[in-house]
C-alpha cells in the first residue's frame, strides 16, 4: 500500500505516511486511515517523507482530515515534506492551518 | 459451464457428400445449417439469411471461398462472423491465403466432429465477446455525445454569466483554454460604478463537473457586489463565505483578486492559493511579484478570513500578469517543473509586449513538447481612466417616483469603520434619483475620495505626503490597515440633503471627521500632478461636482451637485 498509518503504542497519536504521488488516487486509502478510529488525543501526525508530488486534491485531502479531527481545534503536523511538497503547501499558505516541519 | 448457444451455420462446399455430412455433423451439435454448394450462393444466401458463422470450402466453383470470404467480410462489417476454411490444401501458402481473405481459421479434411464442435465453440465466444465490445463502444459514444453536449449548454449558461463583466476591455488581454470551466478555471472582470476594475482569476480544485460547480455562484457574488459599488474586501470576505458554506470541505477556490483604481494609479491585490502574479514595469526592470498570502477561498470560516490586500501603485504603461498553475506546473519528461526561473526569464527575454503569451507559450512547448490544457494567462495595463468607458448602468424603475425633497444624516464610529463600507448602501439611496443618474459616475467618484479623506487623513490621521514614492506608497497601506485595526475612538459623519428647486433639483453632500483638519489653501494650491499621489483627491473632486469647498480647518467638506429636471 502506497498509504500506511499506524497508532502510537498508546494509542494517543496516529502516524500516516503517503508515498509516491500524492493525488486523487490515494483518497480512499488516506481517508481510511482515520475514519475508523477515534481521533488520537495528540493529534495527527501526516509523513511526506516519501511523498514526490502533491496536488490540490491532495490538499483537500488535508482539509477532511483536518475537519474529522475537529475543524480549528484539530493538531495536525505535517513533516518531513521534500522542498518541491513544501512549495505547495506554502503557494496555499497551508501553514496556516497545519504545522509543517 | 457455458451453455451452448445454438447458431446458424452456413456450410458451402460443392461435394455433395461432404457438404451432406457436414451438415449432419453441424445439425447433432444443435445449429440450425443453411447449405450452398459454390461461393456465390453461399454469397447469396449471407446476405439473406444473415447466418452466425460460415464454414467454406476454399476451391469451389462458380465463385471460389477466398472471393466468398471477402465478400462475406465485407457484408457483416464490424460484427464478427466467423469463417472457417474447410481444406485438403495442405502447402502453407495456401493456408495463409485462406487467413489473407478473412478467414479465422480451418478445419482440414477429412472432418472429425470433436475437432469441429471444439472449434465453432470456440469461434462463438469469439464472435460473442465482439458483440459485446462493440455494444460498449457504442454506448460509451452516446454517453460521450450526451456529456459534450451538457458540457456545451453548460459553458454557453456560464459564459453569458461571466462574460456579462468587462474581459473586452480595450486594457485586457486574456488567454483561457476553451474547457478550461471544466479544469475549475475561472476569470471574471467588471467596473465598480467608480469607475475600478475588478479582476479574479481563481482555479477550483479537481476536474471536471466537480470543479466547475461552484464556479457560478462566485461569479455572481462577484459581479453583484463588484456591481453595487463594494470594494475588494468586502467582496472577497462574501465569497469566501459563500464557498466556505456550500462547497464541501476538501473543495475549495485558489483565486486572485485585483481592484484596480486607474484614476488613482494604485491596485490592490489579494492572493490566496494562486501562483505570484507580477508587475512588469512600463519603465522596464524587475517585474514585482504579487505574492500568495492568503489561504484560498472557501477554506476559512468568516471570522478568520483574511481579506486584507496588499497595495501597489501604478504607472501609466505598467502591466499586470496573472496566470493559472497550468504554467509553472508544467512537467517535462522527466517530471521536472517549468518553474518560476523559466517564467521570469521569459519576460526577461521578452521584447514586444503584445507577444508576452505566445513567449509564454511557445517557452512552455520547447520545454515540454506540448502544452497542458489548463493554462490561463490575463494581462491588465495601466491606461488613462478616460480611455475606459464603464457600462452605462442599467435601470429598472421609471423614474416617476423619484424622492425629491429629503435629508439623512449618518455618524459612522470606530468599530463601524473598522470593517464596514457605508458608500455602497448611500449610493443605492442617491440611485433612487433619476436626476442624478446621469453624473453616477462622478457622483461614486465624489463620495468615494470625500469618504477615503476623511477616514485616512481624518480619523486615521494618515499623512498623504508619505505616498510620494512606490516605497513610502507601500508603507502607506500598511500603515492604514495597522491604524485601523487598533481604531478605539473616531467618527465620520454625513449628511445628505436633496432639494428640488426650479427647473430641477440639488444634492448637498457633507462630510465631517473627527480628525484635526488640513490646510486647505496650501493643499488646493499644489500642482494637479502632485496633488495626483498625495493631494487627497481634492482637484478631482472639484473638477466632478458643481462646487466644493472646505470649513472648520478642514474638517468638513461640502459639495455640491445639480441637475435639471427631465422633459
Amino acid at each position: 500500500m502506497a498509504v500506511e498509518h499506524d497508532l502510537s503504542p498508546d494509542g494517543n497519536s496516529l502516524t500516516i505516511r503517503v508515498k509516491g504521488r500524492f493525488d486523487f488516487g490515494k483518497h480512499q486509502a488516506f481517508r481510511e486511515c482515520y475514519e475508523r478510529e477515534p481521533v488520537p488525543s495528540k493529534g495527527v501526525v501526516v509523513d511526506l517523507k516519501d511523498a514526490t508530488y502533491l496536488d490540490s486534491s491532495a490538499l483537500g485531502m488535508l482539509l477532511l482530515l483536518r475537519d474529522h479531527a475537529g475543524g480549528d481545534d484539530a493538531y495536525i503536523r505535517v513533516i518531513n515534506a521534500s522542498s518541491d511538497v513544501r512549495k505547495i503547501l506554502a503557494i496555499s499558505n497551508f501553514d496556516k492551518l497545519f504545522e509543517i516541519t | 459451464m457455458n451453455e451452448q448457444s445454438s447458431l446458424t451455420v452456413l456450410i458451402a462446399e460443392d461435394g455433395a457428400t461432404d457438404r451432406l455430412l457436414l451438415a449432419r455433423i453441424v445439425r447433432e451439435q444443435g445449429h440450425s445449417v443453411i447449405t450452398a454448394e459454390n461461393g456465390a450462393q453461399a454469397v447469396a444466401l449471407f446476405a439473406e439469411l444473415r447466418p452466425q458463422l460460415v464454414l467454406l470450402d476454399a476451391l469451389m466453383p462458380v465463385m471460389d471461398g477466398f472471393e466468398a470470404a471477402r465478400q462475406i467480410k465485407l457484408m457483416a462489417g464490424q460484427a464478427l462472423v466467423p469463417i472457417i476454411f474447410l481444406t485438403s490444401l495442405s502447402e502453407e501458402q495456401a493456408l495463409v491465403r485462406c487467413l489473407e481473405a478473412g478467414g479465422d481459421d480451418f478445419l482440414p479434411k477429412p472432418y472429425r466432429p470433436v475437432i469441429l464442435a471444439a472449434k465453432i465453440k470456440a469461434m462463438d465466444r469469439l464472435r460473442r465477446l465482439q458483440a459485446t465490445v462493440l455494444e460498449q463502444r457504442d454506448e460509451l459514444a452516446r454517453h460521450h455525445g450526451h456529456l459534450l453536449n451538457e458540457q456545451r449548454v453548460a459553458k454557453a449558461v456560464f459564459d453569458q454569466v461571466t462574460h456579462s463583466g468587462c474581459l473586452n476591455a480595450p486594457n485586457i488581454r486574456y488567454l483561457q483554454s476553451p474547457y478550461a470551466l471544466f479544469n475549475g478555471d475561472l476569470l471574471l472582470a467588471a467596473f465598480t460604478p467608480t469607475g475600478e476594475m475588478h479582476v479574479l482569476l481563481g482555479d477550483f480544485t479537481g476536474h471536471g463537473l466537480p470543479a466547475a460547480v461552484g464556479a457560478m455562484p462566485l461569479a455572481e457574488v462577484f459581479y453583484g457586489m463588484t456591481a453595487k459599488g463594494y470594494g475588494l474586501a468586502e467582496t472577497l470576505r462574501e465569497m469566501n463565505a459563500k464557498l466556505k458554506r456550500i462547497l464541501p470541505v476538501d473543495m475549495f477556490c485558489c483565486a486572485m483578486m485585483l481592484s484596480l483604481s486607474f484614476e488613482r494609479r494604485l491596485a490592490e491585490v489579494w492572493n490566496g492559493g494562486m501562483p505570484d502574479g507580477y508587475l512588469l514595469p512600463a519603465a522596464g526592470g524587475e517585474p514585482q511579484a504579487l505574492v500568495s498570502r492568503h489561504l484560498p477561498l472557501g477554506v476559512l470560516a468568516p471570522e478568520r478570513f483574511d481579506e486584507h490586500p496588499e497595495v501597489v501603485s501604478l504607472a501609466l504603461g505598467d502591466r499586470l500578469f496573472l496566470l493559472s498553475d497550468g504554467v509553472v506546473d508544467t512537467c517535462d519528461q522527466d517530471e521536472q517543473l517549468f518553474g518560476v526561473e523559466r517564467l521570469r526569464q521569459v519576460f526577461a527575454r521578452n521584447r514586444a509586449p503584445q507577444h508576452l503569451f505566445e513567449d509564454v507559450l511557445q517557452a512552455l512547448e520547447d520545454f515540454r513538447g506540448q502544452s497542458r490544457d489548463d493554462v490561463s494567462m490575463l494581462e491588465i495595463s495601466v491606461v488613462e481612466p478616460q480611455t475606459l468607458a464603464p457600462p452605462p448602468l442599467v435601470y429598472s424603475d421609471s423614474g416617476q417616483s423619484s424622492p425629491l425633497d429629503w435629508s439623512l444624516s449618518f455618524e459612522f464610529r470606530a468599530q463601524t469603520l473598522k470593517r464596514f463600507n457605508p458608500l455602497p448602501y448611500l449610493l443605492q439611496v442617491l440611485q433612487e434619483i433619476h436626476g442624478l443618474r446621469p453624473q453616477s459616475g462622478a457622483l461614486h467618484s465624489v463620495l468615494n475620495e470625500l469618504y477615503t479623506n476623511a477616514l485616512e487623513h481624518g480619523v486615521l490621521a494618515l499623512d498623504s505626503a508619505l505616498k510620494r514614492d512606490a516605497q513610502g506608497f507601500a508603507a502607506y497601506y500598511q500603515e492604514r490597515s495597522r491604524r485601523l485595526q487598533a481604531l478605539q475612538e473616531g467618527y465620520i459623519r454625513l449628511h445628505l440633503q436633496v432639494e428640488p428647486v426650479a427647473g430641477g433639483g440639488r444634492l448637498v453632500i457633507e462630510i465631517e471627521d473627527s480628525g484635526s483638519g488640513f490646510d486647505v489653501g496650501t493643499v488646493l494650491a499644489r500642482p494637479v500632478l502632485e496633488q495626483r499621489l498625495c493631494g487627497r483627491g481634492l482637484s478631482l473632486i472639484r473638477r466632478l461636482s458643481r462646487h466644493a469647498e472646505w470649513a472648520d480647518g478642514g474638517r468638513r467638506a461640502r459639495v455640491e451637485f445639480a441637475w435639471v429636471a427631465l422633459a
